[in-house]
């Protein structure tokens, strides 16, 4: 019991003065982090509106498929990525394993599914009300990707918001490719893993702190955009 | 005046449609000529919905054909249609007229001009910025009608424009369909209110099960309709 509290009373005294290794460690996660997002949605976002408005042979498999790889465990997206990066493997060449950039790779290849998963499934909704009238003002399901994007964009922002969630949460992705270095691939969920197993309690608690707010900050910043949605579009 | 590039009259040929195994229009002749709005009306299930759908190229006919006196291409790009629920995209109203003449490849300035020109035969210039799904069913559909008119179609196709909307919002509706068809627009709408298609109505085709029962002037259809069913239709006797 004393142990746990002085470990709180450490870990906000870590946060309060702005402890430059703890600062350090959230941001890389911010940085990789945030641009996983921007990189998997600029796949998964179109990607997963193409499948909401398109009919061919195979897409009930595809979506299948596509909502398997929601539920990707990040170990394995971290040992494909982990193959692909090493010396030996297609990418080594690139000298990218146990760099931010590897970690980037890792966690945009663990979100893009689950963003064009959800991306096709906040659209399709939109595409079923819209597809007569837009046929009627001539354009196709090609032309109706980027106005289904557009008057979608609340609801995707929420999903934007959901894969960052994953992304700043994982830890086995991460780990892997990144290979949890102090100063330079150290994020704050390797942290955690590494300063609990070796007993570091406020460090750990400090960072899981600061990951517990981010996230309770990324799900209010959903549900008011869910409002600013319904006031929208009635 | 622009008889050169008319996509007018519309020849309508044998036309059947079916629906899971369901024959809806029972192979329909007639033709639609430019003028005096043509009013399809007929009790709920005569097929008018699905009719109008197929001469706007939104169904593929399950025979006979729809033709226009234009090349295709040509011809959707001159028609335009506004459903019984309106379908408005979530933006403001002014960006809603646009959105169909950025598709037609018509230039933002003009785009604007037109905006505003429509919007203002539908007196909702004072909203434009409002979005637009926050408008009241009335003003929806008044909205509908204005992004319809700005692409300034020679054919425009109403499907129930007033079935959901309350009787000052109908005539409001009524009074805007009326000018559009002053100014050369050719109306081709179906509604099942005997008392809008005589206020609107240049010719009448009666709908019937699927099949076109008589297609006569207004004036005739009303005094003296021919078929029984329309007769039957007009006391207001429930034919199905």
């Amino acid at each position: 019991m004393g142990d746990l509290h002085a470990a709180i009373t450490a870990a906000l005294g870590l946060i309060l003065a702005v402890d430059p290794a703890v600062m350090a460690i959230v941001g890389l996660s911010l940085r990789v982090s945030l641009s996983a997002v921007l990189i998997a949605a600029l796949v998964g976002l179109p990607l997963g509106a193409l499948l909401a408005v398109t009919r061919f042979p195979g897409r009930q498999s595809a979506i299948v498929a596509l909502n398997a790889l929601m539920g990707l465990p990040p170990v394995v997206a971290g040992l494909l990525i982990y193959l692909l990066l090493s010396r030996s493997g297609p990418l080594g060449p690139l000298g990218l394993l146990f760099t931010p950039t590897a970690m980037v790779i890792a966690q945009a290849v663990l979100i893009a599914p689950i963003l064009a998963a959800l991306t096709r499934e906040a659209l399709s909704g939109l595409w079923e009300e819209y597809a007569e009238q837009l046929r009627s003002f001539g354009a196709g399901p090609l032309r109706a990707v980027p106005t289904l994007l557009w008057d979608g964009r609340f609801a995707l922002l929420t999903v934007l918001l959901a894969g960052f969630g994953r992304a700043s949460a994982e830890v086995g992705a991460v780990m892997i490719v990144g290979g949890n270095i102090e100063g330079f691939t150290r994020v704050m969920t390797t942290a955690i893993a590494l300063e609990t197993s070796k007993g570091d309690l406020p460090l750990a608690l400090a960072l899981g702190l600061v990951l517990m707010a981010i996230v309770v900050a990324v799900n209010a910043l959903a549900q008011a955009l869910r409002g600013a949605a319904s006031r929208w579009a009635g | 005046m622009r008889a050169p590039d008319t996509i007018l009259p519309l020849l309508v040929e044998a036309l059947r449609f079916a629906a899971g195994g369901v024959e809806i229009l029972h192979g329909v002749s007639f033709s639609i000529e430019a003028g005096q709005p043509t009013v399809v009306i007929g009790p709920n299930g005569a097929g008018k919905s699905v009719l109008l759908r197929l001469l706007h190229g939104l169904l593929p006919p399950g025979g006979g054909a729809v033709r226009w006196a234009a090349a295709p291409d040509r011809a959707a790009a001159r028609q335009a249609m506004v459903f019984q629920r309106p379908v408005l995209l979530r933006r403001s109203v002014a960006a809603n007229v646009a959105y169909p003449l950025a598709l037609a490849g018509i230039a933002p300035r003009e785009r604007a001009r037109r905006a505003e020109e429509a919007l203002d035969l539908v007196g909702l210039a004072a909203l434009a910025e409002r979005p637009a799904r926050r408008l009241s069913g009335g003003e929806q559909q008044r909205l509908a009608l204005a992004r319809a008119a700005a692409l300034r179609p020679e054919v425009l196709f109403l499907d129930e424009p007033c079935a959901s909307l309350d009787p000052s919002a109908t005539r409001t509706v009524e009074e805007i369909v009326a000018a559009l068809a002053r100014r050369g627009t050719k109306i081709v709408m179906t509604t099942h209110d005997i008392g809008q298609a005589r206020r609107l109505a240049g010719e009448v085709i009666f709908l019937h099960r699927g099949r076109v029962l008589e297609h006569a002037p207004a004036p005739r259809f009303f005094a003296a309709p021919e078929a029984p069913e329309a007769a039957a239709f007009l006391q207001g006797d429930l034919v199905w």
